[in-house]
């Protein structure tokens, strides 16, 4: 149990970081309208994609002999990337649609 | 120098994933949003391989593999974002996702591996987020990819016998390995076969639900490789990663429950649900032996002709036959006889929310004549002829008055109140939720079989010469 406490008050700053990064996440999202509803997921799709940053730390990290971590490295640049190009690039396409028009209600 | 200039871009990166999520929850500010997201990713993609260096020897290593990795996925991924369909767009997005969760579980791989050479006394918080980021990650990905196949079709909507209990006990097996782990210390072993659990719960969970709440689970499942990539954040101290995977996660889960609120369900009734399992070709009873009536095209070239005022009804059988186009000449051509033509959107007509919008903007029908159910709904009433296209379940009555319907209580529209109903159909197949639709028995209800495009292509010829 203490040890778990010494592990979050460590790690205090990010628990900060945690906790008002996912309050920040649902005040953003409240009051989408549902015609917005896939695009957004898209999106927020996309922006996961982060995580491919992660992947090419582990490769800046891994030195040239090990290639086991090299290769799940690669692949894990390559998913990231995909994950990332491909998110947004649906993302924009699905935009395309709602060209802009003069809006009248 | 170079690790502040790193820390602030990765402030900036994180200021335009917050920003730009911000815009993509308004219809006019959408598209820039996505933009400045992708902006800030590109930055932080950049500067954390420029500037990033490995404290310990001081230089970073092996950037050639990493740049044809990059090359790899952005020459992929570009292409197989700007070949699909729209129709296809809601398994193209799971695809993604997959990835990204791959891409969290594999990272997770790799640094158990260094892991392993450390030694740590007492609680190992890094081992605890390590398995949390592959266990989510490796969800997500096999998850994605059957939800992906479902919408493709590949895969059917197949229920294993007691698959709700099968998943408990995995479940329950996984969070007990993880407290083996947590205290034993780190063991290959046991590390891989979680791994291998993490995968199979990723497939079961998703193969029961059906494909109509496909959209909700790949909304969950998004914001589950968000947390993944939280995760990995956490590991590296990464900041970056924290707030985009963070924020993605918790949005992702706000979103969920929108969606579901848009269908009028919960999200354990989604997940437990087991949508249209007893579907198909059940015993036929009640309306199963009913007939129904059908209409030719011409004569329903007449009755639209000579109505007051149509509303359109579009489904998933409209962007399935791509018949968007051809859609908007008909309203045209009506609108030009003095018909008042409207459409009604269900708000998760389609296999997405948003599906039909985006569907008739693409064909240029203007925004006023889209109309959200609740308030097309009490235009029904005046309504002379509602054409459904390709629709099924949103219109289908038994959600008011069959409580023992799996879709029971979902709002629908209202199109039984108006004085004729023509129903486009390819054929008498039950809608995606798998259930028998009375409305098609209804008296004033008649059909007109065939493929949305072709039929309506000769609608319109039809029309014309009226």
């Amino acid at each position: 149990m203490e040890a778990i406490l010494n592990f979050i008050g460590d790690n205090m700053e990010m628990v900060y970081f945690l906790v008002l990064a996912i309050l920040l996440g649902i005040e953003v999202i409240s009051n989408v309208p549902a015609i917005l509803h896939t695009p957004l997921m898209s999106g927020a799709n996309a922006v996961h994609g982060v995580v491919v940053v992660g992947a090419i730390i582990v490769m800046l990290q891994a030195s040239p002999d090990n290639y086991l971590a090299l290769t799940v490295g690669f692949l894990a640049v390559i998913v990231g990337t995909l994950n990332v190009v491909g998110g947004f690039v649906v993302t924009d396409r699905m935009l395309e649609m709602f060209k802009k028009k003069p809006k009248k209600s | 120098m170079s690790i502040h200039i790193l820390e602030i871009s990765y402030l900036i990166a994180s200021l335009t994933f917050i920003i730009g999520l911000k815009m993509l929850s308004h219809p006019d500010s959408a598209r820039k949003g996505n933009l400045i997201a992708a902006a800030g990713m590109l930055l932080a993609i950049i500067v954390t391989l420029t500037l990033y260096q490995e404290f310990d020897s001081g230089k970073a290593l092996n950037y050639g593999l990493i740049f044809l990795g990059l090359v790899i996925g952005t020459i992929i991924g570009t292409i197989m974002a700007k070949r699909v369909q729209m129709t296809a767009m809601p398994q193209m997005v799971s695809f993604f996702n997959g990835m990204g969760g791959a891409c969290a579980a594999l990272i997770a791989i790799i640094e158990f591996q260094h892991h392993q050479h450390a030694t740590v006394t007492g609680f190992d918080g890094e081992l605890l987020v390590m398995l949390l980021g592959l266990l989510i990650g490796s969800v997500s990905f096999s998850g994605s990819l059957i939800a992906y196949g479902k919408l493709e079709g590949k895969i059917k909507d197949k229920v294993l016998p007691f698959n709700q209990a099968v998943n408990m006990i995995l479940l329950g097996t996984i969070v007990v390995l993880i407290l083996i782990q947590m205290v034993s210390g780190s063991s290959p072993v046991l590390f891989y076969v979680l791994l291998g659990l993490a995968l199979v719960y990723g497939i079961l969970f998703v193969m029961p639900i059906g494909g109509a709440d496909m959209p909700v689970v790949i909304s969950l499942l998004n914001s589950f490789t968000g947390m993944a990539a939280a995760f990995g954040g956490f590991l590296y101290g990464n900041k970056a990663m924290l707030t985009g995977g963070i924020l993605v996660g918790s949005a992702g889960t706000i979103l969920t429950i929108l969606m579901c609120n848009a269908m009028n369900r919960s999200l354990t009734n989604v997940l437990l649900g087991a949508f249209g399992g007893s579907a198909g070709g059940s015993a036929k009873t009640g309306p199963g032996d009913q007939t129904v009536r059908e209409i030719s095209i011409s004569d329903t070239a007449v009755l639209l002709s000579y109505s007051q005022s149509v509303v359109i009804v579009p489904g998933y059988g409209l962007a399935v036959a791509q018949a968007q186009h051809v859609c908007h000449e008909l309203e045209k051509l009506l609108s030009e006889k003095g018909v008042e033509v409207n459409y009604a959107i269900h708000p998760v007509a389609g296999r997405m929310p948003g599906h039909m919008n985006v569907l008739l903007a693409e064909a240029d029908v203007p925004y006023e004549r889209l109309q959200e159910m609740e308030e097309i709904n009490d235009k029904f009433a005046n309504t002379d002829v509602v054409i459904v296209i390709g629709a099924n379940d949103v219109v289908n009555p038994a959600a008011k008055n069959d409580p023992s319907s799996p879709i029971y209580g979902m709002p629908i529209l209202d199109v039984d109140q108006a004085k004729n109903v023509i129903v486009m159909k390819r054929g008498m197949a039950a809608g995606y939720a798998g259930i028998e639709n009375e409305l098609f028995f209804y008296p004033k209800t008649r059909m007109l079989f065939g493929d949305a495009k072709a039929t309506l292509q000769k609608l319109t010829a039809e029309v014309k010469e009226v």
